[in-house]
């Protein structure tokens, strides 16, 4: 089966070893995860994984529903790169003498949309936030001119198109339905 | 309710008995001290049950569990009373079977120093457990034993592990009790589309050839009655899975035998030859389906099962049933039209005929030549009526027993099936007997895997505990052997057992025993093991080098089993 790009959007209780038990589902499938970013999400008190990973299409699912199945795991889904916005930050630390003794870096860095915050006599350092391919492309473009010293990427952060915000819904569902259940053994 | 200022101990076994739970089975150690001591003080309420070992506490909280469908509870110390569980709870997990470990932990303050006997209990557990947590602080206490309960019982059951820090066994805190029966981010039973049950209805009112898997989960479920209805009104014949052997009573008109590697052969061909197949609470598990690649290609596929993640894991389906089959068997049964199938039925007798001509006669009525396993087993299980739990160890035993066995009872059968764990049978047996008293437990067991767990014969003794142990000695670490014949060359790589003096060995534990090594000697064996009022260890010298068949090649295909080799 072909494999693709996917990414996964798990949130959670915020609790201590969950990403331990959320990567070992990748771990014993032998899936190498590309990028992995975790932070806090939306509401309060549950966490947001968001893990990009190549694999095919039956497997994926299959991931998605192991991780679901972890107790702290309130929702996992996958996506392909049409469903979400997403974006990477990169910085990269160059050589302040050879930006200043060649202007086509300076070019390319605002060719590139990205931007210095960072300048002292021995290095200056660029941020650029995008698309993977546009972060490695600058970086290959700046490698060419021989200014980097340091390169660094995140994780991507994904957003999705959808209109529908599936974990509210969810938790306010189960509270409902929870409430219902309490009231009905109440009767 | 008036709160009550009492220790993290004391709080444990509060909770356990707020739990209803009324015996553990355990061992003390450091770290669990100050439990013991507390449990000391409840034992007119809490029969706790000192094993040999803690793997055996973690088994016979699985029997206990397997037979009652009450969770089976442990109490070990921390490090290695810790990681002797282990075995227990991946063998629970994967069988799912509802279990709570609790476990003794070093002090917070010195977690992370590679203090005296510290495992990071819970990161050894994740992986294996569904649900693994560590108590921190005694206040947590009645949350943490609620919510494991709750998690072990619940939904798919399985085993849950407490890692309990030893400063929250002896501080103190204002206990109230605390019950739980909700954890938002946990869907225990999953809800079924209204048009799931329709489609599933429309495939099996429209099938000629209807066959059904039965597995566990229509015993974790209590479904027993709901399949039965369901298969009738249908007309459907069913196989059974190793674990869902009592689901359906042996002699049931519609119970065409055992799915499987060593299954019969008549559910494994027509599993290849049906327009609809229906598996009920099975996962498809690699010695069910053989090669799946060519299993049932021909058939519709309808799953019902309380694991979403168990769809399409193995085999692709084409309607998915989740929820609890309880539920879904009666929901499913009201809209199937009555039907009858007779020549289908009818079409399972020639490989009926010709597996007891080719395997069965020779294996359960032999007139000569060394005694057969199956023959031991048939005799035992008839002994008892059919009324029997049966309790297996891992290996030729464990089909072979499985196999020839009768189940006239739900929740008879107790074998370790997804993990093949040997040790299991004998700390299994014991915690059947508590689960269920009033059963005559049979636990068969081979020479190598009674040896695995022979000191348990100590806890039999203490506790007097009625286990009629049938060892099937035939001094080869039998299925190995049998898989070197076939697979390897003859070339026996260490499954030769030399063996002990197990006569006397039952005899310095002071458990009746006898010897068979002739036919003519077995029934009066067994009649003198069942009438024994207590423990009892009969020691079958069997044929050694017997095999067991028929069988599907790992990797072969499901109707093409070998009935010789």
């Amino acid at each position: 089966m072909e494999k693709k790009l996917y990414t996964l959007i798990v949130y959670s209780e915020n609790i201590a070893g969950l990403l331990n038990q959320v990567t070992a589902v990748f771990t014993r499938r032998q899936i190498n995860i590309e990028s992995l970013n975790v932070s806090a999400s939306s509401i309060q008190g549950v966490h947001k994984y968001t893990i990009t990973a190549w694999t095919d299409g039956e497997t994926i699912v299959k991931v998605v529903r192991q991780i679901e199945k972890k107790i702290e795991v309130i929702q996992a889904h996958y996506f392909t790169d049409d469903e979400i916005f997403y974006h990477e930050i990169a910085l990269y630390k160059l050589s302040t003498p050879k930006l200043e003794s060649d202007a086509y870096i300076s070019k390319v860095i605002r060719r590139y949309g990205a931007s210095i915050v960072e300048v002292n006599p021995v290095y200056s350092i660029v941020k650029k936030t995008g698309m993977s391919d546009e972060i490695t492309a600058l970086n290959s473009e700046l490698q060419s001119l021989g200014c980097v010293l340091q390169f660094v990427r995140s994780g991507r952060v994904a957003i999705t198109k959808s209109c529908v915000e599936r974990v509210n819904e969810f938790l306010a569902e189960r509270e409902a339905k929870h409430l219902n259940n309490k009231h009905i053994n109440n009767l | 309710m008036s709160k009550e200022r009492i220790t993290g101990a004391e709080a444990l076994m509060r909770s356990l008995e707020h739990q209803g739970v009324t015996t553990l089975f355990g061992y003390p150690g450091g770290s669990i001290m100050p439990a013991f001591d507390a449990l000391y003080g409840h034992r007119q309420t809490l029969n706790h049950i000192l094993v040999r070992h803690e793997q055996a506490a973690a088994h016979a909280a699985e029997g206990y569990a397997r037979v009652s469908g009450r969770v089976g509870v442990c109490l070990v110390t921390s490090g290695p009373g810790a990681t002797n569980t282990v075995t227990g709870i991946a063998d629970a997990m994967i069988d799912s079977t509802p279990i709570v470990v609790i476990a003794g932990q070093v002090g917070t303050s010195f977690l992370g120093s590679d203090a005296f006997q510290e495992v990071d209990l819970v990161g050894v557990t994740q992986p294996i457990s569904k649900w693994s947590y560590q108590i921190r602080r005694a206040e947590d206490v009645p949350m943490a034993v609620a919510k494991a309960f709750y998690i072990a019982r619940s939904g798919r059951p399985g085993p849950v592990v407490l890692d309990f820090a030893k400063n929250a066994q002896v501080e103190m805190f204002d206990y109230e009790p605390v019950d739980i029966d909700y954890v938002r981010s946990y869907v225990p039973v999953p809800d079924t589309d209204e048009a799931a049950f329709d489609e599933a209805a429309r495939l099996i009112n429209a099938a000629r050839r209807p066959f059904a898997l039965v597995g566990q989960g229509v015993e974790l479920g209590n479904a027993q009655e709901e399949l039965l209805a369901f298969l009738e009104k249908a007309d459907i014949p069913c196989g059974t899975t190793l674990l869902g052997l009592s689901a359906i009573p042996t002699d049931h008109r519609l119970n065409k035998g055992m799915l499987g590697m060593h299954g019969n052969l008549g559910p494994n061909v027509k599993t290849n030859e049906c327009d609809v197949l229906i598996a009920v609470g099975m996962r498809f598990d690699d010695r069910v389906t053989g090669n799946v690649e060519t299993y049932a290609r021909q058939a519709k596929i309808i799953h019902l099962d309380i694991d979403p993640a168990e769809i399409n894991k193995n085999v692709k389906v084409d309607v998915a049933v989740p929820g609890d089959c309880k539920h879904t068997l009666r929901c499913l049964t009201d809209r199937l039209c009555e039907a009858k199938h007779n020549d289908w039925i009818d079409s399972f007798k020639p490989y009926e005929e010709q597996e007891f001509a080719r395997v069965i006669e020779q294996e359960v009525y032999p007139q000569e030549g060394p005694l057969k396993m199956g023959e031991v087993a048939r005799a035992v299980s008839e002994a008892t009526g059919n009324q029997a739990v049966l309790v297996t160890d891992v290996g030729q035993n464990q089909m072979l027993s499985a196999r020839y066995f009768k189940y006239s009872r739900k929740r008879s059968i107790v074998t370790s099936g997804g993990l093949g764990t040997m040790g299991f049978g004998l700390p299994a047996a014991i915690g059947a007997t508590f689960g269920t008293p009033e059963r005559t437990v049979c636990a068969f067991m081979g020479d190598g895997g009674l040896q695995m767990s022979i000191q348990e014969l100590g806890t039999i003794m203490e506790q007097r505990s009625p286990v009629k142990i049938i060892l099937l000695n035939n001094n080869y670490l039998g299925n190995v052997r049998q898989w070197q014949a076939m697979f390897f060359g003859r070339r026996y790589s260490f499954t030769p057992m030399l063996n002990p003096d197990y006569m006397k060995i039952a005899e310095a534990y002071g458990i009746p025993s006898r010897v068979v090594e002739r036919r003519e000697d077995l029934a009066a064996g067994i009649e003198a093991m069942l009438a024994a009022d207590g423990p009892f260890l009969l020691e079958v010298a069997v044929i050694e080098e017997g095999n067991v068949l028929p069988m599907t090649p790992p990797g072969g295909t499901v109707d093409e089993m070998l009935l010789e080799c």
